[in-house]
């Protein structure tokens, strides 16, 4: 170990935490150093792994397996998450792009904004965000079997939300988050234009009384909710409220809309209609 | 860095395009404080995962006050005679207040790096032509015709450095850090299919228009044919020539307000325009139909730096938000940051040991513009409407 490894990382009393400064003398990591550090950790057994001052490195977490807790204090850099089958990560902070990009299973907690493209085809896992998300959230996420993708977004989402979605849940509580803690009704769009576009499997769930009718992209199609689907998503929303801290009441304050497939095979006439 | 290359592209590369994927940064002091180019060099260099060491580049706005009156014309030169050649040909047709070489730190080994020199510059008073319009044809001119020769950047009281190499070899190499400015660009590039070449690195730069732009322009074809209808040579090989053309067209030629400029570059989708007032949609409609091969299509995000009259800081993305921008306002509301990624913002967060903080770090909305105009403050925070601010009047409806 050179002088700066002792520097980045030293144990804290309980035996499987360990904390990472990413940026050592204000100096942050390269991504492959900090990863590496990271691997290292887990290979001596720490369970519980909380990195410092992260500054846009990526691929923090990429196809970690088992029962892991990763805390991130900062930054986290796109590709959060990537590839990742199972460990949990919490965010205190913004991520960047990217983040749950293809992941299998664990969780993913961001505190705060999420950029664009998060839970580019996800397979499984969660995905629980605060606040705000960017562009083509759920872009593509799939579920197989057991495999079930959930993202849950507390804020608002951008355009192109659960575009060609091949399964699972995307569910946006359009709240926002005043700085002295209260929850209150956000009054930015729900979400943005292109909603679901070619959608083929799985729904998204929108919190509002709006018509967005006008938003909806090629194949999706509003439903009103159904008891069972209401049922089905109570646990997550109440897991949601409590990692948040977000009074359940409000929730019931708006309804929910419901957008699915009106297809499984929405281009299906696009392309070589006439073979099939 | 890559010590060939300096002022064209060798002629096997010359009919593809570059498709970039770059890192990009500026910021905007809007009470006109200078700062040193620390905080820029550091925005940029931790996008270093953006970039492949094959171009980067810095604009600096601001950094000429004893010159300030005269073109500040930033040259890259193969040797000594196409130095001569050109200095001589500027001596001809203007008159040349100081001539120097631009300060460098060539590394022990490197024998045949380039001439990089300065010159102040005014071009003689002619009848009908502008001295503006006079330089722009001389840029051009010596871009296409003088051999080993190429102008970096041609404003006033600023000036472009860049090269071929990575972002923290370019700083070092120009010495950065030592130019204090009001407004800083930097770019960091990542091109897929061509070799880079010192004069193709970002920032691009007519007058006092610079440009950095991550993407690229699959209209360049369109938009070049509209541009060489103007008198503009695109010669450079590359698609980001086109946005500082087209906005030194719009803005200076044909002195439309930067907020209508940014419609006429990503203009909103006919179906989102049909859902507007009928006033907005004649406006919107015109806009698409005048400047209809002006229109930027494919993936980018640009900031542009831009200082005829009023030095002014400028972001926008594509309609469809396929490249990343992030805004950030520092906590006493007087610098305008804008990068590809939120980890620039960070990084002088983490630099100052959490002293230095940021009100509000946003995302912009996609086709959407950021302004941040000097002494006026932030005039579009990248959520607006169309014509928000604007009045708007159109007869006969």
């Amino acid at each position: 170990m050179n002088n700066t490894e002792k520097e980045g990382a030293f144990k804290l009393e309980e035996k499987n935490i360990i904390e990472i400064n990413a940026a050592p003398n204000n100096k942050p990591l390269n991504y492959k150093v900090l990863n590496e550090k990271i691997h290292e950790a887990i290979k001596n057994n720490h369970k519980k792994i909380i990195l410092k001052d992260v500054c846009g490195q990526r691929f923090i977490g990429a196809s970690l397996q088992g029962d892991l807790e990763i805390i991130i204090n900062g930054l986290p850099g796109n590709d959060l998450g990537i590839f990742m089958d199972g460990p949990k990560i919490m965010v205190n902070g913004n991520c960047e792009d990217h983040a749950g990009n293809t992941m299998n299973d664990g969780t993913i907690i961001i505190h705060g904004n999420a950029g664009d493209v998060v839970g580019l085809s996800a397979r499984g896992g969660k995905i629980y965000i605060k606040k705000d998300v960017g562009y083509r959230i759920g872009i593509h996420i799939k579920e197989y079997e057991s495999k079930y993708p959930i993202i849950i977004i507390g804020g608002t989402a951008k355009d192109f939300l659960g575009e060609y979605m091949a399964g699972g849940l995307i569910l946006v509580l359009g709240l926002k988050f005043c700085l002295d803690g209260t929850v209150i009704e956000s009054d930015q769009p729900i979400c943005g234009n292109l909603l679901g576009t070619g959608i083929h499997r799985g729904k998204i769930i929108l919190r509002t009384e709006k018509d967005f009718t006008a938003k909806l992209g090629v194949g999706a199609k509003i439903f009103e909710i159904s008891e069972a689907e209401k049922n089905e998503i109570e646990p997550f929303i109440k897991e949601f409220c409590d990692i948040f801290n977000i009074p359940y009441d409000i929730i019931s304050k708006k309804p929910f809309k419901v957008i699915k497939p009106i297809s499984k095979r929405p281009f299906g006439g696009n392309y070589c209609g006439q073979i099939i | 860095m890559k010590w060939k290359n300096y002022t064209c592209l060798p002629k096997q590369f010359r009919n593809e395009r570059i498709f970039d994927g770059c890192g990009i940064s500026g910021y905007i002091n809007i009470d006109g404080t200078k700062d040193n180019g620390k905080k820029i060099i550091d925005m940029l260099c931790i996008l270093n995962e953006r970039e492949n060491g094959l171009g980067a580049g810095f604009a600096a706005y601001g950094i000429y006050p004893k010159y300030k009156d005269y073109y500040a014309l930033h040259f890259l030169f193969d040797n000594e005679q196409s130095k001569e050649r050109v200095l001589n040909y500027l001596e001809d047709i203007g008159y040349l207040i100081q001539s120097e070489p631009i300060p460098t730190k060539t590394p022990m080994d490197v024998s045949n790096s380039p001439i990089i020199w300065r010159a102040f510059y005014e071009p003689r008073q002619k009848k009908g032509i502008s001295s503006d319009e006079q330089v722009v044809q001389l840029v051009m001119e010596i871009n296409e015709k003088f051999e080993g020769a190429f102008i970096m950047s041609s404003g006033k009281n600023m000036g472009v450095f860049k090269g071929n190499g990575w972002s923290h070899e370019i700083a070092e190499y120009y010495k950065i850090i030592d130019y204090k400015a009001y407004m800083w660009l930097a770019h960091s590039r990542f091109p897929t299919n061509t070799p880079g070449w010192w004069g193709g690195a970002h920032p691009f730069n007519l007058l006092n228009t610079s440009v950095v732009h991550n993407g690229e322009i699959t209209s360049y074809g369109t938009n070049m044919r509209y541009l060489e209808s103007f008198g503009y040579k695109c010669t450079l090989f590359t698609d980001t020539e086109v946005i500082a053309y087209l906005i030194d067209l719009l803005c200076r030629k044909h002195g439309i307000p930067i907020p209508i400029a940014s419609i006429a570059l990503a203009p909103p989708l006919f179906d989102e325009i049909e859902q507007m007032d009928k006033k907005y949609q004649i406006a919107l409609k015109s806009i698409r139909a005048t400047y209809r091969s002006a229109m930027l299509n494919g993936p980018f995000s640009i900031v542009v730096g831009f200082a005829n009259p009023v030095p002014t800081l400028f972001g926008l993305t594509d309609r469809k938000k396929l490249r990343p921008l992030v805004a950030g306002i520092s906590e006493d509301e007087n610098t305008l940051f804008l990068s590809s990624e939120e980890a620039s913002f960070k990084r002088l967060i983490i630099d100052s040991n959490g002293l230095y903080t940021f009100k509000k770090i946003w995302h912009l909305k996609s086709g959407t513009a950021i302004i941040a105009r000097l002494d006026e403050g932030l005039i579009r925070e990248g959520f607006e409407e169309p014509f928000k601010n604007i009045k708007l009047t159109v007869t006969g409806i």
